[in-house]
């Protein structure tokens, strides 16, 4: 029986595209019995709420990866948009009460212009979203060390801030958690229920035919680059209130995990395929990993290198391509 | 005698690369304190040998249109094992040398099997290949330190006839031993059939795997070199996520500046070389101006961008907006 026909086969009980999700959620279950075998804890609701809380940082921003990636572009200014995002909210909180009550909505702003920028390199000067991102990320780098050495401004976050990403509001739940089911929900929706969704899977199939169908592509990739970076931005403002400080290179631990969650929840690099439930998925299995591999005090060494051979591994699972012609 | 003209527009990225390059270093050495002299020159080349054996490493990935952001953590792999292996006497040295160059050599044939026997996007790949390979780094060297052989690392960061740094002199052998014959070959043929057109050039019979293996195990091979060329430089192997992350970062950027398309098919390693020179003196620039070095990261950005937007002015040639969206 040839693969394809095994394929349809479990196309009976699952869709197609909803597999790699499958799969993915599995693993986190399995790493999770497998994590129980060294220590009990790592089943207790503590430690899982305590993880999902980790794992809403990474999650803001790999949903502005994600949407990225559905559009077949990458998004490799993270890092610095992250430290943006972070350092501008939190030199806003040190400009008087005004600015301590605009910091978040002004560390997001600054996300979204940068991904402005980015937007409109791909869309319109269509230059290859791989430079332009790292273009702007040097640029953004640049800024903020400027910034930094030119103003000395305040690093540390409001307490807004703070209590958006360390506190608890509603019945125990972490309220970084919170935020992340709002920004997710509010993701599956424009996904799925709006033509601006629907525009941008349209898109990473192929440009051309989206332009065709009467689709004003442009503007779709500038508003999809514009989001993705206010959400990086927003990861910054989160991780700096959660670790009541901003500093320069914050971001540089999320741009791989970011786009690995996104690829490793059955989304295809190329573009047009994937679904936000997957990203999740991918989310907490990074998350997940990095904490058991933390928690059984394996050196970094040891930690890159499970880390590397785990993706390559998943991805060999469900992730590879068909065969070309 | 007639195919100028087309030998010209082949190479034109490449020497718009080179002129580029000359002006600013021109710029960069006539506003220097020290004028253009040999020391200049010589620390110059060193640093923009580094970058460039990376560039050359990223540029055989490129051309197959694929992308490699792995180069920076073979880079630092090498580095640290080389502080390990090259050390001891001349024999020794020469072993560690090999065996430093035969990693490099295997780390680009893992990549290239994942990618094409494992079926695995090329960015997705080398990302998590990246990660191994900066693990196996940092179990090599925790913490900075090691050695190197000291007469082969002076030898080659020195100069030649007390004028010509050795570092150029090695590059140029690199290029000379390894590109020009690649590119003149079949496989390297192939490799540009493959980044143009992989369904065309594998309807042409054209080996289309082969081709790709080789670019992967080649750019493993080049930044081997320029791991090796790191620890000549330092003395010392350092597993840094930092160095791994901007040298993977910048070698794509000096692989734009120097004219090689990121779809593949066109560029040559050499334009490469110069984009990744020509990215270093902009880096220095600022330096010799004896403005506030605080401003230099943004300066080096802003004239990334600006570089990468002029290439947009091929819009003005498109006569159909469906050109747009090809």
């Amino acid at each position: 029986m040839s693969v394809r026909a095994q394929a349809k086969i479990s196309d009976g009980l699952l869709k197609r595209a909803d597999r790699p999700v499958v799969i993915a959620f599995a693993c986190i279950v399995a790493l999770l019995l497998v994590g129980s075998l060294y220590s009990r804890s790592f089943l207790s609701p503590e430690y899982l709420l305590q993880q999902l809380k980790v794992a809403s940082f990474l999650g803001v921003i790999a949903t502005g990866t994600m949407i990225v990636i559905l559009l077949g572009q990458i998004d490799l200014s993270v890092p610095w948009v992250v430290a943006v995002g972070g350092m501008m909210s939190t030199a806003a909180t040190g400009w008087g009460p005004a600015g301590e009550a605009l910091a978040i909505p002004f560390g997001i702003a600054c996300g979204v212009a940068l991904g402005l920028v980015n937007g409109f390199g791909v869309a319109y000067l269509r230059i290859p979203s791989m430079i332009i991102t790292l273009a702007v990320n040097a640029v953004a780098q640049g800024l903020m060390v400027v910034h930094t050495g030119g103003f000395s401004p305040q690093d540390s976050s409001s307490p807004a801030m703070r209590t958006l990403a360390t506190g608890d509001l509603v019945f125990g739940l972490p309220n970084a958690l919170i935020v992340w089911a709002v920004v997710g929900a509010g993701t599956i929706f424009l996904l799925n229920r709006t033509t601006f969704g629907r525009a941008v899977y349209g898109i990473g199939n192929r440009e051309r035919a989206a332009y065709l169908s009467g689709i004003d592509t442009q503007r779709i990739v500038l508003i999809a680059f514009a989001i993705a970076g206010g959400l990086s931005a927003f990861g910054g403002v989160l991780l700096a209130g959660y670790a009541s400080k901003a500093a320069q290179a914050m971001g540089d631990a999320y741009l791989l995990p970011a786009i690995a969650s996104v690829v490793l929840g059955g989304a295809s690099i190329l573009g047009g395929r994937g679904s936000y439930f997957g990203t999740i998925a991918g989310v907490i299995l990074i998350t997940l990993l990095q904490s058991i591999l933390s928690v059984v005090q394996m050196p970094e060494a040891g930690r890159q290198i499970i880390y590397g051979v785990v993706i390559i591994a998943m991805l060999l699972l469900y992730g590879r391509e068909s065969r070309a012609r | 005698m007639t195919d100028w003209r087309y030998v010209f527009s082949q190479n034109r990225a490449t020497l718009l690369a080179f002129v580029f390059f000359v002006v600013m270093f021109a710029i960069y050495s006539s506003n220097h304190p020290a004028g253009f002299s040999a020391n200049v020159v010589q620390t110059a080349a060193n640093k923009g040998v580094l970058l460039a054996l990376v560039a050359m490493s990223q540029t055989f990935v490129v051309i197959t249109a694929g992308i490699d952001l792995s180069v920076g953590a073979m880079f630092v792999l090498t580095n640290c094992l080389a502080s390990w292996i090259v050390v001891g006497t001349a024999w020794t040295g020469a072993l560690g040398v090999a065996g430093v160059l035969l990693t490099g050599l295997a780390c680009g044939a893992v990549n290239g099997l994942i990618v094409i026997v494992g079926r695995l996007q090329p960015i997705v790949a080398t990302i998590a290949t990246g990660a191994v390979f900066f693990g196996l780094a940092l179990a090599l060297r925790p913490t900075p330190g090691g050695d190197v052989y000291g007469p082969l690392a002076d030898a080659l960061t020195g100069r030649v006839f007390g004028v010509l740094p050795a570092s150029l002199v090695a590059l140029a052998a690199v290029v000379v031993v390894i590109w020009i014959p690649y590119r003149r070959s079949v496989i390297g043929r192939a490799a540009y059939a493959v980044g143009s057109s992989e369904q065309a050039a594998f309807m042409s019979g054209v080996p289309v795997d082969l081709a790709k293996f080789c670019a992967y195990v080649l750019s493993g091979l080049a930044a081997s070199m320029g791991g090796l060329f790191l620890t000549f430089v330092t003395y010392s192997g350092e597993a840094s996520a930092a160095n791994g992350g901007t040298y993977t970062l910048y070698s794509i950027a000096a692989v734009v500046l120097g004219g090689v398309s990121l779809y593949g098919g066109s560029g040559s390693a050499i334009g490469a070389i110069f984009g990744a020179l020509m990215f270093r003196t902009i880096g220095d620039l600022l330096f010799v101006f004896n403005l506030d070095p605080l401003w230099q990261p943004l300066f080096q950005g802003l004239v990334l961008l600006a570089a990468i937007c002029v290439g947009a002015a091929r819009l003005f040639q498109v006569r159909n907006r469906l050109e747009l969206f090809e």
